[in-house]
């Protein structure tokens, strides 16, 4: 009578959900404030990338020969901000007050109630526009560049391996001297064959982020080789790149999807810093790298050209940062 | 161990030559060369800049070919033990010949007939800088090195005291106010590139309040170190940290910290004598190439604060096509970069009972 009466029971309840890793890292990561915050701030600005080049009232290539190197509209008000902090800073440690920049007034009227947020840069043209079209330009790399990383790196490292043994050692043996070349000069030289052109770049950069890809996928294929599964498919006749395509990389999606959102602010960086050497996006194009480059050698005079587009790029590294860091705490199996 | 460490280095060998191999061939096969400017030489002295350089020959003699003349004549001055007949020889062999003659005091067992880049590299000849007129490369890299190796040591010491600092500080108030609020001064690092830290520096510090130099080497005095120094070690200081939280925090669970602390041993003991040692091996790995990177210098750094390190040969040599310059910096930092690996794996081992070398 128990047994039926149970039996009765099972079958009546409802039936259990199981939560699979997926969705209990979607819930761990929608629980991280922090995460969220830079995902809705990253949207944001893709999205101000997107809309800002097109429909603003200053085209990016718009030269305005009265507005040269103009201050946004109460930035270099003496009574607050950066000025401020530094004249605090002075009066502690016994010195005067910095010299007063000239107010914008003065310096340009015909800028005041123009709309330009971000002031103007050397050559008159909107840095607002400027440095959204910078954003654009910064993230297009960052993702295209990851995407051809994502590409070479996972199957590079799926497929040594999986193979394992003197295959496994010789492509890892050439990693590794990919590895000891500088990655600067490995830059150049393919931007040199290639041609300066914007694509290319983004593959020249790819080209080289892909090596510790490679690593961490082969490390994850080691250890998921020796399981049953795998054993299994091979028993039941599945040819090899069947195994790697429907067994091994599924999972090692994890740690590469942890990868993929610090390789993106690397390549950025990557691109800024070429940019800075003057190897980056050409005029009238820009990218937040040659913006601040720009900015960097104005920055006494014209702070506003360095500080609005460094700030941008501090701030979506930051939030690739806590997206990765989210994601890694999410996925991570011990952490329940 | 001590048959790991030869093991290691004898396999270096193949991998350095590999890699000389490729960039030699790479740097020859991209268009442009160093002679090549916007207005074209005369045809005549394009000829001789580029025979001047051996430029001239087939790439594959560019790279090592034996030179059988030469050989010949030392090999006959070696069997003779005179200097060879002036008559008989003439042109750059005879100079070459001679001159050898005389630095050695007599005639040498060794053939030095080996000639391509490759060729004078065995006998540890780098060759002349293309574009730095009057330098050889080795000069120019025994100028430099230093400079870059204090500032990236500095650097990098710097930069592994603070991060592990933080790194352990952060760990063990995992989730609260302390560990957010020191991993997001440490992310700064690797948020605010180089090149927009070194002028905001620069600025503060040297141009408003005066206290710091500008920029120039000084001869290496410490007020002069300061400002580059931690230019070069707030992005490894983010990394170090965040590495090291991560290590100590899976070490923390791990069973046997659970045990030293079930054993009563203060809290001190059980992170200083077991989980620390622990922990630290992800970051082991990670400064072998760190510091290698950092060692051979960074341009930027470099131009902003104006110090004459070897950090910018690895972009204008490659720019200009400064063939043997470029060479001479890459062997340097691939050699490097094989060293301090095969340091970090035997640190590695030495902190991880469970490696064993063999």
């Amino acid at each position: 009578m128990a047994i039926q009466d149970t039996e009765e029971a099972v079958l009546a309840a409802e039936p259990i959900k199981g939560r699979s890793l997926w969705q209990d890292a979607r819930r761990r990561l929608f629980a991280n404030r922090a995460a969220v915050t830079s995902m809705v701030i990253l949207f944001i600005i893709a999205a101000l990338a997107i809309v800002v080049p097109n429909v603003s009232p200053h085209p990016y290539k718009k030269d305005y020969y009265d507005r040269v190197a103009c201050p946004p509209p109460d930035a270099l008000n003496p009574e607050r901000g950066v000025t401020q902090a530094i004249n605090w800073v002075r009066e502690g440690l016994g010195y005067a007050p910095a010299a007063l920049p000239l107010s914008q007034a003065e310096l340009c009227p015909e800028a005041v109630g123009q709309g330009h947020w971000f002031g103007t840069d050397a050559n008159g043209r909107d840095l607002f526009t400027r440095t959204f079209l910078g954003a654009g330009v910064s993230l297009m790399v960052g993702l295209t560049a990851t995407i051809v990383a994502l590409f070479i790196g996972v199957l590079y490292g799926a497929t040594a391996g999986y193979l394992g043994g003197r295959v496994d050692n010789y492509m890892m043996r050439f990693v590794d001297i990919l590895y000891a070349l500088p990655f600067i000069f490995f830059v150049i030289i393919l931007m040199v064959v290639f041609g300066r052109n914007f694509v290319l770049m983004f593959v020249a950069i790819g080209a080289v982020e892909w090596l510790t890809m490679a690593r961490i996928v082969r490390g994850q294929t080691l250890s998921i080789r020796r399981k049953e599964y795998i054993e299994a498919a091979e028993a039941a006749g599945v040819s090899n790149w069947a195994i790697i395509r429907r067994h091994i990389l599924p999972n090692v999606v994890g740690p590469v999807i942890v990868f993929v959102t610090l390789t993106v602010p690397a390549v950025i960086l990557a691109e800024s810093f070429l940019s800075f050497l003057g190897l980056g996006v050409q005029e009238p194009w820009t990218s937040w790298g040659v913006l601040i480059s720009e900015g960097a050698q104005q920055m006494q005079s014209y702070s506003w050209m360095l500080i609005y587009p460094a700030l941008m790029l501090s701030i979506t590294l930051f939030c690739f940062n806590f997206i990765g860091d989210g994601l890694r705490d999410a996925l991570d199996p011990k952490d329940r | 161990m001590l048959r790991y460490v030869i093991q290691r280095l004898v396999g270096a060998i193949p991998t350095l030559f590999l890699i000389i191999v490729m960039c030699f061939f790479m740097m020859r096969i991209a268009p442009g060369g160093p002679f090549t400017q916007e207005r074209a030489l005369p045809p005549e002295i394009e000829k001789n800049v580029l025979a001047a350089y051996d430029l001239d020959k087939p790439l594959l003699q560019q790279f090592i070919y034996v030179d059988s003349f030469v050989c010949q004549q030392r090999f006959a001055m070696w069997q003779t033990g005179q200097p060879p007949d002036a008559a008989a020889l003439s042109g750059r062999g005879l100079q070459y010949v001679r001159g050898a003659f005389r630095e050695t005091g007599g005639v040498q067992r060794e053939i030095k007939c080996l000639g391509g880049y490759f060729g004078k590299l065995l006998q540890g000849d780098f060759g002349p800088s293309f574009k730095k007129k009057d330098f050889s490369v080795s000069e120019l890299i025994a100028d430099g090195a230093p400079v870059s190796a204090i500032l990236g040591i500095s650097a990098i010491l710097l930069a592994t005291a603070i991060g592990v600092t933080f790194g352990i500080l952060a760990a063990l108030n995992q989730n609260r106010l302390q560990d957010y609020s020191l991993m997001t001064i440490a992310m700064i690092g690797i948020t605010i590139p180089s090149f927009v830290m070194a002028p905001i520096l620069t600025l503060i510090f040297g141009v408003y309040m005066g206290v710091l130099p500008v920029a120039t080497w000084g001869g290496g005095a410490f007020n002069h170190l300061i400002l580059p120094v931690t230019c070069l070690a707030l992005p490894q200081i983010a990394v170090i940290s965040r590495l090291t939280r991560g290590g100590m925090i899976e070490i923390m669970r791990s069973n046997f910290v659970r045990t030293a602390r079930a054993k009563g041993l203060p809290e001190r003991l059980v992170i200083g004598r077991h989980a620390l040692r622990a922990a630290l091996l992800p970051l082991v790995s990670y400064l072998g190439p760190a510091t290698a990177a950092l060692v051979t210098g960074s341009l930027v750094i470099e131009q902003i604060f104006q110090l004459p390190g070897i950090g910018k040969y690895f972009v204008t040599g490659a720019i200009e096509r400064d063939y043997t310059l470029v060479m001479g910096v890459i062997i340097l930092y691939a050699g490097l970069v094989i060293a301090l690996n095969l340091i970090a794996d035997v640190v590695y081992g030495l902190l991880d009972p469970k490696v064993r070398f063999d």
